[in-house]
């Protein structure tokens, strides 16, 4: 088995922690189905080197795992991640988890390279046309409403560090509920990032997106097969329950890969 | 943030992504490191086609750097080791860590904290 890359340095007070979740897209990104794909998608001596990015980051796991163990997955080490989140200790997070993997797992060189951490709303501030790989593992619970999303100053450190305790416990909470709140069905932040993908994927890109149960992964493939042009699989799953997947992740791309 | 990152990011404001004057988002006050990286000429190589060589002339002149030639180096110009090694310096080795990037359409900056950027927007602008 490929190693989890280190998160110990995380603090979870505002980080999602790696579950079951995370594990299962480290599981499907290095199967030898997905691996034997994104090698044909992006083989090393006719490709430029692919963008990956992943939306969300949290701790970080999952891009970090992509960027080590990019051999593995891509047949190649000269990957370029990048990946964004709503919480500024998410990015710092983020960055520390990715390099510490890629040193350990990539030595001697060539390595892939984390080129940034960005704080931002999904693809917000992603050139348009210019993602190769897109990851999402989104806050997929149904919840009754959508926390808002934080502001520029919000995630300011000197804002966090003078707060009573208890100011701390409620930014904590906020923060913490916007790595699992997903309002109606849980879809509402995913579907923002669905919409976004046409937009910003480029000619070759792909989009792997986690999905619940709840989230009725049934209807949201029949969506994005009537946007026209796109294809969707399912390409992991995990956790029975009663006959049913608990958890899928499902790979979207054009059909035209030209 | 290596300086690369300047090459795939826009402004976050929807109106701003149809405006050829949103990209690239200008560097101003940037403060630089450099964290040296093993060179891999390959990976250069590799790289270079998803480089907008325009756009990199422009922040590479913004940072302080050595002017870039005319046009992006092709054929043969890619066996030479140091127009590699300067790229590989620029584009990977060189981390903006304060600063600020500005969008040339709406004017909006975008902070830059020990070396991450944020995007997110103030809400007149969502």
């Amino acid at each position: 088995m490929l190693p989890t890359p280190d998160t110990s340095h995380v603090s979870f007070d505002t980080i999602y922690e790696p579950s079951e979740d995370s594990y299962l897209f480290l599981d499907t990104l290095s199967s030898a189905s997905e691996s034997k794909w994104l090698s044909e998608r992006f083989p090393e001596n006719q490709e430029p080197s692919p963008l990956v990015v992943e939306v969300g980051t949290g701790s970080g796991v999952v891009l970090a795992f992509t960027a080590a163990q990019s051999q593995q997955i891509f047949g190649r080490r000269d990957i370029l991640t990048l990946g964004t989140d709503v919480n500024r200790n998410a990015c710092i997070a983020t960055r520390k988890t990715a390099t510490t993997a890629i040193q350990e797992e990539q030595q001697p060189s060539p390595q892939s390279v984390h080129i940034s951490s960005l704080t931002a709303d999904l693809c917000a501030p992603l050139r348009p046309g210019s993602v190769d790989v897109l990851l999402f593992n989104p806050p997929y619970v149904p919840t009754e409403d959508l926390p808002r999303l934080p502001s520029a100053a919000e995630n300011d450190p000197a804002v966090s560090e003078a707060m009573s305790r208890s100011a701390k416990f409620d930014n904590d909470s906020y923060f913490l509920s916007l790595t699992y709140a997903g309002g109606a069905d849980g879809m509402e932040t995913t579907d923002r990032l669905l919409d976004a993908i046409p937009g910003v994927l480029s000619g070759r890109g792909v989009a792997y997106v986690l999905l619940c149960k709840q989230n009725r992964p049934d209807q949201v493939m029949e969506r994005i097969r009537d946007w026209g042009g796109w294809q969707v699989e399912t390409a992991g799953s995990s956790g029975m329950q009663a006959g049913w997947e608990k958890l899928v992740i499902v790979r979207i791309w054009r059909k035209d890969s030209s | 943030m290596k300086v690369i990152t300047a090459n795939f990011v826009t402004c976050a404001v929807k109106e701003c992504k149809t405006s050829p004057a949103s990209f690239p988002l200008h560097f101003h006050d940037a403060e630089l490191e450099q964290q040296e990286l093993d060179f891999q000429p390959e990976f250069i190589r590799n790289v270079l086609p998803r480089i907008d060589w325009e756009a990199l002339r422009t922040i590479s002149n913004e940072l302080g750097f050595p002017t870039l030639p005319d046009s992006k180096p092709e054929g043969e110009a890619l066996d030479n080791e140091q127009t590699l090694k300067d790229l590989h310096r620029l584009l990977l080795e060189t981390h903006v860590t304060e600063g600020k990037l500005t969008c040339g359409n709406c004017g909006h900056s975008y902070m830059i904290k020990e070396g991450i950027a944020n995007f997110l927007l103030p809400s007149h602008l969502v």
